[in-house]
């Protein structure tokens, strides 16, 4: 009964839906109100019901309802409660299941946020999601229902896939999705922008704080997989350049050059058909990594789902959404008119740049993401795209990048001075330069160019941004005191410092962990000693562990420093008893310098097993940076300034309003 | 020149020399990495020449693996069904390597026409066959089919 009723409220889900994209796009684009007034409740009414179905599924998840195929492929009655919850989501059909629930909580967000906005232009934002949600309700309901029952009933379920029982694939794949899936909120803005043949700074100003926010969510997520992937795989890696990474990381460069773009459009009226254009391709990239994680097109742990028609499916609705924006895009670009206007020097330059290099980075992981489908669909070859590749094009495409996030804040909008720009920053290169040269040393006693040019880079990207705070602070050119020019700071600002410092604690770690990271592939007898990095790894022995649907061997290792015990892992080799797969539990000591990390390998003989251990300098930085950048976009999109502008806005749309409706009844 | 002209040269030059150089680079970086996958029964024909980079699938042949004194070095036989490799491999093996599993290698040949891998792939799920396994299986095809299972969602 209650799969039913999960099945029925997405169907009225879809209705609502339908609704929601049809009848406020016709009330806007004829300014009928009543037509208008209809956006808001059916999406409203819209998330109501998707929130019942998404219940329904994870009661029967719960209840362990093997009646639902769905739910006898992903769960067993030996997992455990809360991978049971996250189960919904650990497969095709209730991933989708929460792409949508997401689509529409940010719809219902829209909503919300937006009772200043005149009604039209949200009517039409609303409405351009509704279509969204059409697309997906329907593919869920016609591809891949999570309700679908089967017959006879299996006793029992085939268990989640082991790799995803983890707290970090937990929470992982909805930040992912909210990151995704918040791209159409800057992609409805948009597409509402160009419906109504107005793309002014006040729409580049609505969609910030949103387009922000997904970038935050797909940060935060794309960090989530990494670290996950580091726990959980075994080698230690924490970035494989797997086609499913790249689905996700095209995305987030895509929306990082938007929410950068989106600053000029806002701040100068400049860059205006670049940033509708980005807005269009971030969503775009979503929808497609959507499609290559979910159409089974990729050599992939994640791509679960093996079924044609799906992938014909979002193939027609990519092209749909990418065709009709761009056809639109076309019929309505005439008529953009960038008014800002700039020299060689300046802001808008740097950030035009910054756009160039995140685009050409894309660019770049497209085509190696999609060369060898491309080549396997004309039988020319089956060939593979590896890291070498994407570390050779991604690296040389980063580092001007970085050098630009130093400068950039210091350059005025329209015209600058770079060598007088440059003189300010003297200082700031020359300790960059001087930590890139000696920090190496202090760490690790040993260098290479490589490792200088990444530690300045790094120290020049965060001594540049705490720069800018500082003289922001303390050489203000007004007369408030320092405490009041602290104050006074935009939280934009500080978004934009913090975001940055995040950026070069990443390069930190980056540049640390694959120069100086030290590994051993060794067999170890019980007893034995092994030594690696100044540390000493002693064998104590395995023993058998039983948790709640698997069975363990758990090796336990001493690691000693200067004849001191430091810690002691426990690396696991886990057996799913359901779906008798073997899984890696590595043991990690971490720390703020270097993480110790040790796998179990298979057994030798009777007293020995293969290990392997790891010494791996500063990788924490690498997600404290991401942390960061996240931490800095959250600042940023919780700015002031668009609230107390909403409420300006408020004010006059208010007075207006009282125009309009007073008009007709005079005389 | 006028402001927006001028404006507009700046705009395209930069988007020119952007992706220009981009493609160069990514031309020239696919050309050196990528690496083409090989059936066995293809190696064994001769198609592929000594220490060039290659992937190659197939099912680990039952009773062919075979470890090394040093606890780490394993050789094992591939096969399609139709032809059979001689794997080598240094390091500790994936979880889910067993005999009669399908498995996807990275490695070169050897003088002596043994495939030295650098990287063993299987993957985590019993049911899922690496799809170029699949299809070179198929290609040959196996007299097992119930060695080609699918993933049946």
């Amino acid at each position: 009964m209650i799969p039913e009723i999960g099945h029925f409220a997405l169907v009225i889900a879809l209705c609502l839906a339908l609704v929601q994209t049809i009848v406020p796009i016709i009330g806007a684009q004829t300014n009928t109100s009543q037509w208008v007034a209809v956006a808001k409740p059916a999406a409203r009414g819209q998330f109501l019901f998707i929130i019942i179905s998404y219940i329904c599924l994870t009661y029967s998840f719960i209840k362990n309802d093997f009646s639902v195929l769905y739910v006898a492929n992903n769960a067993n009655t030996a997992l455990p409660l809360e991978y049971k919850i996250s189960a919904v989501w650990g497969a095709h059909e209730g991933s989708l299941l929460l792409w949508v629930l997401m689509l529409s909580a940010w719809t219902y967000a829209v909503t919300i946020f937006s009772r200043s906005l005149p009604n039209n232009m949200v009517a039409r934002v609303i409405g351009v999601m509704g279509f969204v949600s059409v697309g997906f309700l329907l593919f869920t309901l016609l591809t891949s229902n999570p309700f679908e029952r089967i017959f006879p009933v299996p006793l029992e379920g085939r268990d989640l896939n082991p790799l995803l029982q983890d707290p970090g694939l937990v929470i992982h794949p909805p930040m992912l999705y909210m990151g995704y899936v918040g791209f159409s909120v800057a992609f409805a803005f948009a597409i509402a922008a160009l419906l109504d043949g107005k793309l002014d700074s006040a729409w580049a100003r609505w969609s910030r704080p949103w387009a922000t926010m997904a970038w935050v969510f797909l940060t935060i997520g794309i960090a989530l997989g990494s670290w996950w992937a580091y726990q959980e795989l075994g080698w230690g890696g924490w970035w494989f350049w797997d086609p499913v990474e790249n689905a996700s990381f095209m995305p987030w460069l895509v929306g990082t050059a938007l929410i950068h773009s989106l600053a000029v459009t806002e701040k100068r009226s400049s860059f205006k058909n670049w940033t509708v254009l980005l807005a269009i391709l971030a969503f775009s990239l979503s929808l497609l990594g959507t499609f290559l994680v979910r159409s089974g097109v990729l050599v992939s742990v994640h791509a679960f789902a093996t079924d044609p028609a799906r992938g014909v499916y979002i193939l027609m609705f990519l092209a749909i959404v990418i065709g009709g924006s761009l056809l639109l895009y076309a019929l309505r670009a005439p008529k953009i008119k960038s008014i800002g206007q700039f020299e060689l020097v300046s802001r808008e330059t740097a950030l035009l740049l910054n756009n160039v290099l995140l685009l050409v980075a894309m660019f770049t992981i497209l085509v190696g993401t999609l060369y060898p489908l491309f080549l396997d669909a004309l039988n020319a070859g089956k060939i593979s795209v590896g890291p070498p590749y994407f570390n050779a094009v991604f690296v040389p495409l980063m580092l001007p990048l970085v050098l630009i996030i130093g400068v950039g804040p210091f350059l005025r909008w329209k015209k600058a001075g770079l060598a007088e720009t440059l003189k300010k920053l003297l200082k700031i290169i020359v300790i960059g330069l001087i930590v890139g040269a000696a920090l190496p040393f202090v760490v690790a006693g040993k260098t290479s160019i490589l490792v200088v040019v990444g530690i300045s880079l790094a120290a020049w990207s965060v001594l540049a941004a705490l720069y800018y705070l500082f003289k922001n602070v303390f050489r203000g050119e007004s007369t408030l005191s320092s405490l009041q020019r602290f104050k006074k700071i935009p939280r934009a600002t500080y978004g934009m410092v913090v975001a940055h410092v995040g950026i070069g604690i990443f390069v930190i770690g980056v540049t640390f962990v694959s120069a100086f990271e030290e590994e051993k592939e060794v067999p170890m007898r019980v007893g034995e000693k092994v030594e690696m990095s100044g540390y000493e790894f002693g064998f104590n022995g395995v023993k058998d562990v039983q948790g709640p649907n698997y069975s363990s061997k758990q090796a336990s290792l001493s690691v000693l420093k200067d004849n001191k015990l430091i810690a002691t892992l426990l690396p696991e080799k886990r057996t799913y008893l359901v779906q008798e797969s073997p899984m890696t539990e590595a043991g990690i000591d971490t720390g703020v310098f270097r993480d110790i990390y040790v796998a179990l390998g298979e057994q030798i003989d009777h007293e020995a097993w293969g290990m392997r251990l790891y010494y791996k300098p500063f990788i924490q930085w690498i997600w404290f940076g991401a942390a960061l950048m996240a931490l800095g976009g959250l600042l940023a999109a919780l700015d002031k300034r668009y609230r107390l502008k909403l409420k300006r806005e408020k004010v006059a749309i208010a007075s207006t309003d009282n125009k309009q409706t007073a008009a007709p009844v005079a005389p | 020149m006028r402001p927006k002209r001028k404006q507009r040269l700046i705009f395209v030059t930069i988007l020119l020399i952007g992706f220009s150089s981009a493609t160069a680079l990514g031309v020239y970086a696919l050309q050196k990495n990528k690496t083409y996958f090989h059936t066995p029964a293809e190696i064994n024909a001769g198609s592929v020449e000594q220490d060039i980079l290659f992937r190659v699938g197939g099912l680990v042949v039952e009773g062919s693996v075979n470890r090394f004194d040093d606890g780490v070095t394993t050789e094992f036989d591939l096969t399609d069904t139709e032809g059979t490799v001689t794997l080598r491999y240094k390091g500790l093996l994936p979880d889910l390597f067993r005999e009669g599993q399908g498995i996807v290698a990275q490695g070169k040949l050897n003088a002596d026409g043994i495939i030295v891998a650098q990287e063993v792939l299987a993957k985590h799920d019993e049911n899922y066959m690496p799809p170029e396994v699949a299809d070179a299986l198929k290609a040959s095809g196996a007299s097992h089919p119930e060695n080609i299972p699918k993933k049946n969602y």
